[in-house]
């Protein structure tokens, strides 16, 4: 196996030093472009040639050959990730990003193995600071590719998106994560006398079951945490394969994506005022929480003419959009509806809770799409103080993050959560298909509020019709 | 390179990562966290010394796997952040509503 190459480039070489170096600050100034949304368009761009420079740097390394393989590897995956990427509807972001995700940590995992047959093929002992990264990123990637794809299959639809239990499982998932430490510590006790592969396939699907069962438990509104924390994953053990590898970029570029999926993962967990352990092993939506008093109380229920008429006549008007409203893909009609208020010179702004949507930030990409300008999208701190001085309040497809029962009831499983204060609008429409409660099982008792009056409907066609209503007026 | 080495760059990049991120908007937080994926998905490079290092099928299997992922990894996940943040760029013409926002994928890769 030889490798023909124009300018083959030693791996320790100075000059290869310096082009990781080059590609890792690129990812930084990229990311640091994306602190603004004007500027993030072109550190995305930035961040993309740091890759370039990193992948191209890395063909002309010395030693790499087999090009048909890796032209099959890259044109495939290529072809794979622009179709999907233009295909992709912003509803389903969440998915995407949950299958680039695994995708990612699939990749950590085989290089892993790769590396532990490379150095049983060669016959040598296995240095401890090259083995302990490898068992690392090999189990922290095997689960994430795993954990991903569930995430991917509840957020499509194709598992169910409610806890699924299974007794014990607490218990089951502990035994599995000793037991892949123990095998782990076994292997590194060999790794000068030729671990067995054996063992570390068994260590891999062991990971493979860790990683299935720990997020088939956890249901869908969790799934803001649970695809942050696979992304911090993910990001960990890119970063222990850069150790295993010696290479640079690859360390620093892990560790920010790790760092970034921990950001994520603690500020998700505080605006649920719940710990991350809490979401992730306490199966939360399967509690049958407050379903049980299904006593009848009186609602007020109005037609799209009604709400038009409140709307156009109001000063202010806060929107507070939710999963809802991505399901029924009603960011357009949202949209529409507030360009005719607009036109009649009512104020329209957008409340945006943290946990909206199911990833961070899912509900600013969509109304982004719907050319809504994002100065109008309010952040739950900066809206609340305004809320009192706010006509009128409507929420479309969002529930629990309005519940005032966070606020007023102790003993509700979601006290303490920060919400959308809507109860403190003058007035409330919420758009909804019915009286069903959210994802945390419990009543709404902003919808019994005589402040608020519900439009039964789908978001997408009230949206709509409030919007016809109102030229019309 | 020596591991204490690694790791003074791994906790140095730690103390970046939580600064620089730690600025980013929460209006930003959908594309950051896919435009972080795609950088994640440099593992290519471990894939591409694997497929280089070897000369077993399972390893070239193993490999192949792993560039063709680490790829879609890459590709996928700038391409998808261009698209997403494409849309927070300010329109200059607001006043032109000829594209009709049709929720299709017709509005695709907008460049």
């Amino acid at each position: 196996m030889t490798a023909p190459l124009l300018a083959a480039l030693d791996p320790q070489s100075a000059f290869v030093q310096a082009c990781y170096i080059v590609a890792f600050s690129l990812f930084i100034l990229g990311i640091r472009r994306g602190t603004h949304p004007t500027t993030a368009k072109q550190g995305n761009l930035i961040a993309a040639t740091g890759m370039v420079i990193a992948v191209a740097t890395t063909l002309a390394l010395k030693g790499i050959g087999n090009w048909g393989l890796i032209a099959i590897g890259m044109g495939g995956g290529a072809i794979v990730g622009v179709v999907a990427s233009r295909r992709v509807q912003m509803t389903a972001m969440p998915q995407m990003v949950a299958l680039y995700n695994g995708v990612g940590g699939g990749a950590v995992a085989l290089i892993a193995w790769g590396e532990f047959r490379h150095f049983l093929a060669l016959g040598e002992a296995i240095p401890l600071d090259t083995f302990v990264p490898i068992l690392f990123s090999m189990v922290l990637g095997s689960v994430s590719f795993w954990g991903s794809n569930i995430a991917f299959g509840k957020l499509q639809g194709l598992i169910p998106g409610q806890p699924v239990k299974v007794p014990g499982q607490q218990v089951l998932n502990g035994l599995l994560l000793v037991g892949i430490v123990t095998v782990c510590i076994v292997l590194g006790f060999d790794h000068d006398s030729g671990p067995s592969q054996g063992l570390f396939i068994a260590v891999l699907i062991a990971a493979a079951l860790l990683g299935n069962l720990f997020v088939l438990p956890i249901g869908g509104a969790d799934m803001p945490v649970v695809i942050s924390l696979l992304n911090a994953f993910t990001g960990l053990s890119a970063a222990a394969a850069g150790i295993e590898l010696d290479n640079t970029a690859l360390i620093v570029a892990g560790t920010l994506v790790g760092s970034s999926g921990t950001i994520l993962t603690l500020a998700m967990a505080t605006a649920m005022n719940r710990s991350v352990p809490n979401i992730l092993f306490a199966g939360f939506g399967a509690l049958p929480t407050g379903a049980a008093e299904a006593e009848e109380r009186p609602v007020t229920s109005i037609g799209a003419q009604d709400a038009a008429i409140k709307l156009a006549y109001a000063d202010s008007v806060v929107i507070v959009p939710g999963y809802g409203m991505a399901v029924a893909q009603a960011q357009h009609a949202v949209k529409e509806m507030a360009n005719e208020l607009e036109k009649r010179g009512v104020d329209v702004a957008y409340a945006i809770h943290p946990v909206a949507g199911r990833m961070p930030g899912h509900m600013n990409v969509l109304l982004a799409e719907a050319d809504v300008p994002y100065e109008e999208l309010k952040e739950m701190d900066d809206i609340n103080p305004e809320m009192p001085h706010t006509d009128v309040a409507v929420v479309i497809g969002a529930n629990d993050v309005t519940n005032p029962a966070a606020k007023d009831d102790p003993n509700s499983p979601i006290a303490g959560m920060p919400i959308i204060e809507v109860d403190e609008a003058q007035q409330v429409i919420v758009i909804k298909r019915s009286l069903s409660p959210g994802f945390a099982g419990i009543d709404n008792d902003l919808f019994y509020n005589e402040k608020t009056s519900m439009l039964f409907s789908d978001a997408k066609q009230a949206a709509a019709d409030i919007a016809a209503e109102i030229e019309n007026l | 390179m020596p591991l204490i080495t690694e790791i003074t760059i791994f906790v140095l990049a730690a103390f970046v990562g939580f600064e620089v991120i730690s600025k980013v908007p929460t209006t930003l937080h959908t594309p950051l966290m896919s435009q972080t994926n795609a950088i994640h998905g440099i593992v290519l490079l471990g894939g591409l010394i694997v497929v280089g290092l070897s000369n077993f099928w399972l390893d070239n299997l193993i490999g192949t796997i792993a560039i063709f992922f680490g790829t879609i990894n890459i590709v996928g996940g700038f391409m998808v952040t261009d698209r997403m943040l494409g849309m927070f760029v300010r329109k200059p013409k607001k006043e032109e509503p000829a594209e009709k926002p049709d929720a299709g994928d017709g509005d695709a890769g907008a460049e």
